[in-house]
Formats: C-alpha cells, sequence, structure tokens
C-alpha cells in the first residue's frame, strides 16, 4: 500500500471529450422539470403537451449521448459497462418506486404513459453519466500511449 | 461538502506517504438495510399509511438535509484544514458510505412525501399549501440535477481512481472541485426547503 502519488501531466485528465455528459445533465433537468409539471397538477388529469414536447427534447438528447459515447474510441468499455449496468439496476429501482406511487395513486392512459416514458429516460440518463464520468478518467485496456482527443467526431 | 475535495494535485505527491485503506466503491454490508428502507417505503405507499408516511419523509428529509448542511459547512471546512494524508483517508472511508446513504434518503423523502401530499389533499389547488410546494418540488429539482447530474458521478469517479494502485492527485482534484463549486447552491436550496417544509406545516 502506498499514498497517493505525485501529479504528474495526465494525459486521462488533459483529452477531450465529446459533451456527453453535459448533454445527459440536460436531459436529466428535462424530465426533471416534465416530472415537476405532472406532479404540480396531482389528482387532476394534467394537460400534456409541455410534458410531451419535453420529454421528446430530453429523449434526443439522450439519443445524441449515446451515439456520441459510442463514437469514442480508445475508450475504457470494460470500466463503463462495469458502472453502467450497476447503476443502472439502482436507478431502475428508484424509477421503479416513482412509477409505482404514480400507478397507486390512479394515474392512467396518457399521462402514465407519459410518466413512464420520462422514468426510463430517467433510468438511462443517470447510469450514463455516471459511467461515462468514470470510464473518461479511466485508462482504456490495454492502452498505453498517449490518448487522442475525440471531443469532435470523426 | 465545501473543502472536502480541496486535494491540490501538486501538493498531495509531496504528502507523506500513508497506508491507505481497500476501498469498497458501494459497502455491501449497506445494501441489506437499504433493501429494508425502501421495503418499508413501499410498503408505506401501497398501505398509505399516515403515520408511516410521516415518519419515511420527517426522518428521510431531516437526515438529508441536516447532513448536507453539516458537511458542507462543518465537516468539509475541518477537512480542508487537516493534512494531505488525513483528507485522503477519510475520504476514503466517508465517501463509500455516502454513495449508499444519501439516494436512500432522497428517494425515501421525496417518495414518501409526495404520497403524503396527495393522502393529505396538500397538492389540491384548492390547498393552500398547493404553490409552496410546487415550489418545493422546484428547489428538489435543482437539487436532484446537481445531485445526479454532477456529484454522484464526481463522487464514484473518485472512488474509482482511489482504488488504483497509483491514483492520480490530478484526477481526484478536478473531480472534487464539482463540490466546492455546487456547494453554496445546494446550501441555498436545503435553507430554501427548511423554510418551505415549515410552512407548509403550519398554514
Amino acid at each position: 500500500m502506498s499514498g497517493i502519488p505525485a501529479a504528474a501531466p495526465s494525459s486521462v485528465l488533459s483529452r477531450r471529450f465529446p459533451p456527453v455528459a453535459e448533454l445527459t445533465t440536460v436531459s436529466l433537468g428535462l424530465v426533471v422539470i416534465g416530472g415537476i409539471l405532472m406532479a404540480s397538477y396531482a389528482p387532476r388529469r394534467p394537460p400534456l403537451g409541455a410534458p410531451v414536447a419535453i420529454t421528446v427534447a430530453s429523449a434526443v438528447l439522450l439519443l445524441a449521448s449515446a451515439y456520441l459515447t459510442s463514437r469514442v474510441r480508445p475508450f475504457a468499455w470494460d470500466r463503463f459497462f462495469l458502472v453502467f449496468r450497476w447503476a443502472l439496476l439502482a436507478y431502475v429501482i428508484s424509477a421503479g418506486m416513482i412509477g409505482f406511487a404514480f400507478v397507486k395513486d390512479h394515474v392512467r392512459g396518457a399521462p402514465l404513459a407519459v410518466v413512464f416514458v420520462m422514468l426510463v429516460i430517467f433510468a438511462l440518463d443517470v447510469p450514463l453519466i455516471i459511467a461515462f464520468t468514470v470510464a473518461r478518467y479511466s485508462s482504456p485496456a490495454g492502452y498505453d500511449g498517449s490518448l487522442p482527443d475525440v471531443s469532435q467526431p470523426a | 461538502m465545501t473543502d472536502v475535495g480541496n486535494i491540490q494535485a501538486g501538493a498531495v505527491g509531496t504528502a507523506p506517504v500513508a497506508a491507505r485503506p481497500t476501498i469498497q466503491v458501494v459497502p455491501l454490508k449497506g445494501l441489506p438495510i437499504v433493501a429494508v428502507v425502501v421495503a418499508f417505503v413501499i410498503a408505506s405507499i401501497a398501505g398509505n399509511w399516515l403515520w408511516a408516511l410521516t415518519f419515511c419523509h420527517v426522518v428521510g428529509g431531516g437526515l438529508w438535509t441536516a447532513i448536507d448542511l453539516f458537511v458542507g459547512l462543518i465537516v468539509g471546512p475541518i477537512l480542508g484544514r487537516l493534512s494531505l494524508a488525513a483528507r485522503a483517508e477519510f475520504t476514503a472511508r466517508f465517501m463509500p458510505k455516502m454513495v449508499l446513504l444519501m439516494p436512500t434518503l432522497v428517494l425515501m423523502t421525496l417518495a414518501a412525501g409526495f404520497q403524503l401530499a396527495l393522502k393529505l389533499g396538500n397538492l389540491s389547488p384548492a390547498s393552500p399549501n398547493h404553490a409552496w410546494l410546487v415550489v418545493s418540488f422546484c428547489v428538489v429539482g435543482v437539487m436532484a440535477v446537481i445531485a445526479l447530474g454532477v456529484l454522484e458521478p464526481a463522487n464514484i469517479a473518485v472512488l474509482f481512481e482511489m482504488r488504483k494502485p497509483n491514483p492520480d492527485g490530478a484526477v481526484i482534484a478536478t473531480l472534487m472541485r464539482r463540490f466546492v463549486l455546487t456547494a453554496g447552491v445546494t446550501g441555498v436550496m436545503q435553507v430554501a426547503t427548511l423554510i418551505i417544509m415549515t410552512r407548509v406545516a403550519t398554514l
């Protein structure tokens, strides 16, 4: 066991990435806003125009983040998937509990469908942010040289 | 968590070499406790039990707010004045516990709170508490985005970095800076929560 060693100029730290965490955090913020809009009408039936528009925008950002993540090479994919699957398990349980509360409170039909899609996005957003953050600061397995700038798609 | 992350990259390397504890990112011994708490919250919602919902909301919310403010205002500044080796050791032991504790408290507070508000009629537009509760949703929303999108990823990434045989002090310092940057917002939001909730309880 040793102490924390000196910080040499770190190729992991200086390497630039596409704004995956930022986009996914905005996506998360949008579903939170949508959730607040829906919850503020409870127990009445909420108007769905704004929540649906927000959900679509959030889904687009999540998909864009997933696409940008898939293009990163080289990347610590082993670390990414290790963290992603455990975080996904945790946040599926969280989202399931929130969904359960809405079902229990007799939310039905289109509002329930919108809530369900928001919860799916929520349950994917958080693991993606956590896994990407962990993986971006990890060296890709078997990669020893300097790491390329991947902030711009190839 | 104001100064928790004040580990300067260059200085870390000059710290006296100290034995580092083995870091478990998620403390497995705590998982059964979390499972019991989650099961209790689900049962409270399913049964719509006033006492259990109130218990979950008040206990969870009280601990969440108190821990957040205590760590940010008391522990953080003390930690900032400790030796680098002490700071690293404290962080290695403290942060894994926070990985389990805080999400559990947040889930307990919010799920029970929403159900409680519905049961008591506080969410009804006719209720004088309706506007206060919508404001509290917004406050919690801001805290949720900061916690889930900024702080929790940094917390877990730091723990992974500290598990490495040769952790990079610069990476840890970069990640921990997020705690310093968001501490003010989180503190203001927690004080706002205290004001809103005491208003709701007394209207």
